[in-house]
């Protein structure tokens, strides 16, 4: 094979009509009757507990430890502490590449943010290993946390993101700043924000001698193993993991988290199988967050309201130990045509966990600000905010002149302003009243996402019953892989659904490549496509040089599978049956493999990205300053919709992030202490059901023929971008008050 | 948790008892104690579950007019019950838009009194908090205190009392009846919590092994009934403790006002009644301008203990606005988002 | 400490020994009846994955101390669908796509069986928001999980119009 990888251009074509059907979740009943197995539920025989003791300081160091008083709690066995915890067999803070993440492992008394965990008590009965926990009632050398975003002591990183360079400019910004007959700038702060998702980070583990038997949510086979193999000193392939529901991820589950490893040492040291599941809190702190921006948006125009220069700084923070930079200002590489582009990062380093991927990482806090920026311009334009961004919409990719692979998002502009009725948005402010007095308010913001595609593996088998097996080690956090990648599946097999069997969900089977990036669909489904095609390859071939098949001699021709049957593409009324090839060359079943990942050449050629827009209606109190959003209508276009109902729920969520990001969620940190003061789902705000009284999600047709042999872009995360600043810029639109710090709260109203 | 010994007495007689001991705690409801005793806050060495306790489960209508609330009758049953309702809508209202409909089913009239500030530093053992800890200071003053008290505080505790139930509640003139060691006795809510002072740690009036049996509402608070309204401003629309709330309460006589009765919630660490503006409004028309100034003599003594100056100003204009709703008249039925802004008929004054 | 107690679960009364007062109902169906459908979501009543039936009313079990249940009735949403045949309430969240990563989901349906009995809706969707509102949903499904209560409310309300027929 060359280097270079095509997506799968098979001679032999196949049919199927299961893409694009609006199927229900395969797991639906499983869901819905409790039968789901997410990780916590399993309970291996003599299986034990095992409970984290986190930090109460956010820098310093443990002094001392109760773990004597632990230790007589009644059902604990073991406490784990730096004293005992079993060797590793490399230092958890090495970083061999960018995706290896420190994890705190017990490996001296250093605290380096609230909630890093101490020590690890393991017991008997769940309440037992829990009030173990409690009993150790540390004490600490307690060192002045570092909780201020704004500090002096800035730099400037390597790389933002995953591998970005953290500035870039393209044209003569200060040029065209000086040029512009109008200017705006401003600075937009958004908060630290956790994944949260409602599975806590949790483990069942078993040692069997030198393997390891693993239940765990992961977004990430590949790498958690080799994150545990390195770690442990043992082979990849003598970790088997299962994850075949998550909780949600949210990009929190990625990597393999500390606490999680912990579980692993846990089970080492007591010689059982042991389940260890994070307290709500303790996920405000070693398994990622979001961290918080300051970003600083300069703009100029023309006299005709077109952008002259378009200038994007982002301020984020890393902890003190590792890194990871919210590529906040790279929101502005592609949305807006702009002559003169120029975005650039720094940081500073707070006590705090290591921020993390978090859904739209970079892009929703870039969005919000930029969305929030691009309306600040229009009014001062004196524009129509969808005029102003028709006005300056990028035709080519506005940092590397590339074509776009495909972009409807003039289609979305108009389907969208259309449903939501736009057209007859007052410009000023605060023109809107409902019959209860309350203030109503339009804004909407444009809504961009990458299209961007991992590496990944399938294996397909065609069985002598006409059945087929297509196996994945896929990951379903709610987005729908058991219905989306089994549709693919069926199509590449040229089967229908039921008469395949989809495996997916465990580490033993080929690695479909991280759940994330909302490139999952993309790259599993382009290699379960793959493997499709390189099984029904391999059955064309047996039929084709067999004198005894109908399809003997089609050759050139080549086949068209469909419906469990090969026909001669020249000639369909000569086919044969999946099963009758198989019988003939006396084969039980016949095995072929596929490889999803972008296409080099084309990805150097185009700019490959999702696109929406967003339009928000929001209603406030005039005297209170509550907001509700009361309604969203948005309008995507991301190529192929492998199923419509999956990816109708993936842009709800999103935009819901979007309302969660908008009026709801932050956490706070005590500025003295560096503690998470809410670190609960009672004071964390997500939104509730009452929050989103109506949401539309309207699929805009889009062909692309660049992105993947499947025309797939991702759904996932593109649904916050957007939205975010499309209520900023309704509740500025309901009130006047322009509100230039996330999230909207009330008393910024009044 | 730790470890606790659990008992369940039969009688009213034994639970007192059993209270009386060192290291008690009643467990009714569960929905505050067990997440304190999650939390570490509380460590209680005995517990003794009340929850089944024979009659206190009981709304029941006096012969004098008044109506007698059961110390465990749940507090969505009390919401739901046609009767209590219809003559104290308000006092549904306020429950309705508390908590979830979950904790409603479980939580307790009695419970609901009795439950502790959601302040963050009295959750987080590692903070300073003179109520939890007394003498250990105070780490929300100077900390994150935007939701915190502007009225009643002192320099050793800021926190607020986290109850929609008891701000309609005190404003009716709820008694709150209370059975113990000493024998039985009766406090009217308002005296029933009490302000920090020096001693955030003392928290009601109750003395160890007293019990609350009920709470009363006299006859003349259903006269409010068709004048009544709660009003809650929260940072979600649902399922959020209150920034600031506000119950009204009038009686109108041709247009004037007869009576009136107005309470604060989020703003202290008690129900807050306003006296000096209920009888600001006393002979005043139900008019948007009185109730401005009866809301600026409610919130008269309101100063800052942080970074919530904003509060006073939103209370203010809560009371104002529930003044209003109630002037205009009770709904017939409590609204779909209860106590919200945006429960439809809300915003006008 | 012998602190057994009888619970009616799913239909089956079972007698319990606990060790330990301090098990939570909700601790008490995951590990050790290996009822895990419901959920732990924050073990603090702040989430509603928890969410079960006790005596037919929704509550979250994991602020219900088991001992203290003794003689309760307890539905689980295992004990939800009659065998194959799923309740209206989980067949109108597939059809609705009333979840996505289906955690909170045995809550979600718990908690919509709870509001339906409580017969407090009538039909309106603000009153469903109101009242599904102490179940949280990270993925945000929140408008699937609103159109399929109305529906599966429908239904009940339709089929018990035609049992009283």
């Amino acid at each position: 094979m060359s280097d270079i990888t095509l997506p799968a251009r098979p001679t032999h074509m196949r049919m199927g009509s299961s893409i694009g059907q609006n199927l229900t979740r395969r797991e639906g009943v499983l869901k819905t009757t409790g039968a789901a197995r997410f990780a916590a539920d399993n309970h291996p025989a003599g299986m034990v507990y095992a409970a984290i003791a986190g930090s109460d300081v956010a820098r310093g160091r443990v002094t001392s430890l109760n773990v004597d008083a632990a230790r007589a709690h009644p059902g604990v066995i073991e406490v784990m502490t730096p004293a005992n915890a079993p060797p590793l067999a490399m230092d958890p803070d090495a970083k061999l590449h960018g995706f290896m993440f420190r994890l705190d492992l017990l490996q001296n008394d250093r605290v380096r943010y609230h909630h890093q965990p101490i020590a690890v008590v393991v017991a008997e009965t769940l309440e037992a290993a829990t009030e173990g926990a409690a009993l150790l009632a540390p004490t600490y050398e307690v060192e002045p946390a570092r909780t201020d975003l704004g500090a002096d002591d800035s730099f400037v990183p390597a790389a933002v993101g995953a591998g970005h360079t953290a500035s870039e400019s393209h044209g003569d910004v200060e040029g065209g700043l000086d040029a512009a007959v109008v200017k705006m700038e401003a600075t937009y702060d958004t908060p630290a924000q956790y994944h949260n998702a409602m599975e806590p980070h949790s483990i069942v583990v078993e040692w069997q001698g030198n393997t390891l038997s693993i239940d765990m949510p992961t977004q990430g086979f590949a790498m958690t193993q080799g994150r545990i193999a390195g770690l442990f000193g043992i082979p990849a392939e003598n970790i088997a993991i299962r994850s075949p529901h998550l909780g949600g991820g949210f990009g929190s589950k990625a990597l393999g988290v500390g606490p999680q490893i912990l579980g692993i040492m846990a089970a080492k040291l007591v010689g059982r199988p042991v389940k260890l599941v994070l307290k709500r809190e303790q996920m405000f702190g070693p398994v990622g967050h979001r961290a918080p921006t300051r970003q600083t948006l300069r703009m100029g125009t023309d006299g005709t309201g077109h952008l002259t220069a378009l200038s994007h700084h982002a301020r984020t923070a890393t902890s003190s130990f590792d890194d990871f930079f919210e590529p906040a200002a790279n929101s502005s590489h592609s949305l807006y045509a702009s002559p003169a582009i120029a975005t650039s990062h720094d940081a500073v380093r707070l006590d705090t966990g290591t921020p993390m991927f978090m859904r739209a990482p970079g892009e929703a806090p870039g969005s919000a600000a930029l969305e929030s920026a691009i309306d600040e311009m229009a009014l001062a334009c004196g524009m129509d905010p969808l005029v102003f961004r028709l006005a300056n919409y990028a035709e080519y990719e506005p940092t590397t002149g590339k074509p776009f692979s495909s972009k409807a998002l003039r289609e979305c502009y108009e389907q969208g302003a259309a449903r939501f009725g736009w057209a007859k948005r007052p410009m000023e402010p605060r023109q809107m009243r409902d019959a209860d007095g309350m203030l109503v308010g339009w804004g909407m913001g444009t809504a961009v996402f990458p299209a961007l595609m991992f590496q990944g593996q399938a294996r397909a088998r065609l069985l002598r019953d006409g059945t087929g097996v297509l196996e994945i080690g896929a990951h379903d956090m709610g987005q729908g892989a058991w219905t989306g990648l089994a549709q693919i599946a069926a199509d590449a097999l040229g089967l229908e659904l039921d008469q395949i069997e989809f495996r997916s969900g465990a580490s033993h089977m080929p690695d479909a490549g991280i759940a994330g990036g909302s490139a999952h669909t993309a790259t599993a489904g382009a290699a379960i496509d793959g493997a499709g095609a390189d099984v029904i390859g391999k059955l064309a071939d047996l039929a084709m040089n067999d004198a005894r098949s109908p399809l003997f001699g089609a050759g050139n021709a080549g086949v068209i599978a469909r419906a469990g049957r090969l026909y001669r593409r020249d000639d369909e009324a000569r086919s044969e049956s999946y099963g009758e090839i198989l019988a003939r060359a006396g084969l039980d079943d016949i095995e072929g493999m596929g490889t999803g990942a972008g296409d080099p050449v084309l990805r150097s050629s185009y700019a490959m990205h999702a696109h929406g827009a967003v339009f928000a209606e929001v209603k406030v109190d005039p005297d209170f300053g509550q907001i509700r959003v009361t309604r969203l209508v948005g309008a995507f276009a991301a190529g192929t919709i492998v199923n419509p109902r999956m990816v109708q729920s993936q842009y709800y969520g999103g935009m819901i992030w979007g309302v969660s990001f908008a009026l709801h969620e932050h956490a706070v940190t005590d500025k003295r202490s560096g503690r998470v003061m809410n670190a609960n789902f009672g004071e964390y705000h997500v939104s509730v059901n009452a929050d989103v009284p109506s949401i539309e999600a309207i699929m805009v047709e889009e062909r692309d023929e660049h992105v993947n042999a499947l025309g797939i872009k991702g759904v996932g995360e593109i649904g916050i971008t957007g939205t975010v600043g499309a209520i900023a810029n309704a509740v500025w639109h309901a009130t006047g008050i322009r509100v230039r710090s996330f999230p909207i709260t009330l008393d910024r109203l009044l | 948790m730790n470890r606790f010994e659990y008992a369940r007495p039969a009688t009213l007689a034994e639970a007192i008892s059993a209270g009386a001991a060192e290291g008690s705690v009643f467990l009714a409801g569960g929905t505050n104690l067990m997440d304190l005793m999650k939390g570490g806050i509380a460590r209680p060495a005995h517990l003794v579950d009340i929850s089944r306790l024979p009659e206190l489960d009981r709304i029941e209508h006096l012969d004098d007019g008044a109506v007698r609330i059961g110390a465990l009758v749940r507090n969505a049953d009390l919401a739901y019950d046609r009767d209590f309702a219809k003559r104290y809508p308000s006092v549904a209202e306020a429950i309705l838009s508390g908590a979830s409909a979950q904790l409603r089913n479980a939580a307790t009239t009695a419970g609901n009194l009795l439950q502790r500030t959601r302040c963050a530093y009295f959750f987080d053992t590692a903070s300073a908090c003179n109520k939890r800890a007394p003498g250990t200071g105070c780490d929300a003053r100077g900390g994150e205190n935007r939701l915190h008290a502007v009225l009643g505080w002192s320099e050793h505790c800021i926190a607020t009392h986290p109850s929609d139930f008891c701000v309609p509640l005190v404003a009716l003139d709820a008694v709150v009846e209370i059975d113990g060691p000493a024998g039985q006795r009766e406090v009217t809510l308002e005296a029933f919590h009490l302000l920090p002072g020096s001693t955030p740690e003392r928290e009601t009036v109750l003395v160890p092994g007293e019990i609350i049996t009920g709470v009363r509402l006299p006859a003349d608070a259903a006269g409010f009934a068709g004048h009544t309204r709660y009003l809650k401003v929260r940072e979600r629309t649902s399922y959020a403790f209150a920034v600031a709330s506000a119950a009204a309460s009038l009686r109108l006589e041709g247009g004037v006002i007869v009576e009136a009765r107005i309470a604060l919630g989020g703003v202290a660490l008690k129900p807050w009644r306003a006296r000096a503006a209920e009888a600001s409004l006393v002979g005043k028309p139900a008019d948007a301008s009185y109730f401005r100034a009866a809301a600026a003599l409610a919130l008269a003594d309101a100063t800052p203990s942080g970074g919530n100056a904003f509060k006073i100003e939103l209370a203010r204009r809560i009371v104002t606005r529930a003044l209003g709703l109630a002037a205009a008249g009770t709904p017939d039925r409590v609204p779909a988002l209860p106590a919200s802004p945006f429960s439809g008929a809300a915003a006008h004054v | 400490m012998s602190l057994s107690i009888q619970l009616r679960i799913n239909g089956t009364q079972r007698s319990i020994p606990l060790d330990d007062p301090r098990v939570t109902l909700l601790d008490l169906l995951r590990e050790r009846l290996d009822l895990t459908g419901a959920k732990k979501g924050c073990d603090r009543g702040q989430c509603g994955a928890c969410t079960v039936l006790v005596n037919g009313r929704r509550v979250n079990s994991c602020l219900a101390l088991a001992v203290s249940l003794d003689g309760a009735e307890i539905l689980t949403i295992e004990g939800v669908a009659q065998g194959d045949v799923l309740h209206p309430v989980q067949a109108a969240f597939i059809a609705h796509d009333g979840f996505q990563c289906g955690f909170c989901t045995p809550g979600q349906i718990m908690s919509a069986i709870g509001l339906i009995h409580e017969g407090q809706t009538d039909g309106d969707p603000e009153r469903v928001r109101e009242g599904m509102s102490g179940n949280l949903c990270r993925c945000g499904a929140y408008i699937g999980i609103t159109e399929a209560v109305l529906e599966a409310e429908r239904n009940m309300n339709d089929a018990s119009r035609r049992d009283a027929a």
